[in-house]
């Protein structure tokens, strides 16, 4: 085997990396939403989990099975050489927030992905988010079939704080989904202005 | 369907158990926590990694990813089917032997440079 000698001549570039979580109830889109954007298919990256699961999880019928697999979609967006985003949808089910804890570490912002007609599948995330100052975005997805509303109807179903933006997006729509991320980032400029005016006042 | 007792295939989960390759040590004795978007970057030291006598394939595997591109610990461990905790300690061990470094994201609780967040807008509007 041949190994990459002659293609390290010059210093790898090592980019800055930055993460986006996108959480939001079950079959929302989130992987969609991720597709739409990522130059890479989503992946998947699995955490086997042993003891954890145990209190709740059912195993009747298959009792010698003692480990549980608890997954997590990602999507890169390589921005510039030397700037790379990464998108990470938040494992649906409730019970594995302790993972969320590790995916919000260090991340610029969140999606909270909303389905009209499952409105309260998105209050944990919500609820998530504001309680740790992680600034975030309300995209509802568009299904065909879903009940539409304003922003502000939504805005105020989710008891949102006034300057958390709400939009209407199409997951599966790469414009869509980037104008998302886009809100996430501006909004999360715009807390950080926030912040930097409380430290002077 | 209600056959519990059979399972096939992948349903019978890996032939090796995950933390066999890091000859069950769940965690690396190189304390830093490698966040999932910590990027793997071989060292120059790393270049013929598969001479290495003492290196699991796994560990070899790892590096020759990175090779071209350094490579984040969420896409080495989707990459080769691992656990994130597997890959974690076995890029621990290879972090430990000096083969390779490991960039670290922006510290958590910091939030990250304006700048920095204005180039990624302009990076997403330009897509």
């Amino acid at each position: 085997m041949a190994f990459g000698r002659s293609s390290r001549r010059k210093p790898l570039v090592e980019p800055v990396t930055l993460k986006i979580l996108v959480a939001g109830g079950f079959g929302v889109g989130k992987t969609t939403l991720v597709g739409a954007v990522s130059e890479i298919r989503p992946l998947r990256t699995e955490e086997t989990l042993s003891e954890a699961g145990r209190p709740v999880d059912s195993v009747e019928g298959v009792e010698q099975k003692n480990t549980t697999t608890v997954a997590m979609d990602f999507g890169r967006i390589t921005l510039r050489e030397d700037l790379v985003l990464y998108l990470f949808g938040t494992p649906g089910q409730d019970r594995f927030w302790f993972l969320w804890d590790e995916l919000a570490q260090g991340s610029l912002g969140a999606v909270v992905l909303a389905d009209t007609r499952r409105l309260e599948d998105c209050f944990a995330a919500v609820d998530y988010f504001e309680r740790r100052s992680i600034p975030f975005t309300v995209a509802v997805n568009c299904f065909d079939g879903a009940g539409r509303y304003p922003g502000d109807t939504i805005r105020s179903a989710l008891d949102l704080d006034p300057d958390v933006p709400v939009m209407m997006c199409d997951a599966r729509d790469r414009e869509s989904a980037k104008a998302v991320l886009i809100a996430v980032v501006e909004h999360a400029l715009a807390q950080v202005g926030k912040a930097r005016e409380h430290a002077i006042t | 369907m209600s056959e519990p007792a059979h399972w096939f295939d992948d349903d019978a989960g890996p032939v090796v158990r995950p933390y066999a390759m890091t000859r069950g040590r769940t965690s690396s004795a190189s304390r830093h926590r490698l966040d999932l978007i910590a990027l793997v970057v071989p060292e120059y030291a790393a270049d013929d990694p598969g001479r290495d006598q003492r290196l699991s394939p796994e560990h070899v595997d790892i590096v020759e990813r990175c090779s071209d591109v350094p490579q984040s610990i969420a896409e080495l461990a989707a990459g080769l089917d691992l656990p994130v905790g597997v890959v974690r300690v076995l890029v621990g061990d290879l972090v430990d032997d000096k083969l390779v470094h490991v960039t670290q994201p922006v510290p958590p609780a910091e939030l990250p440079d304006v700048s920095i967040l204005r180039e990624v807008i302009n990076g997403l509007r330009a897509l």
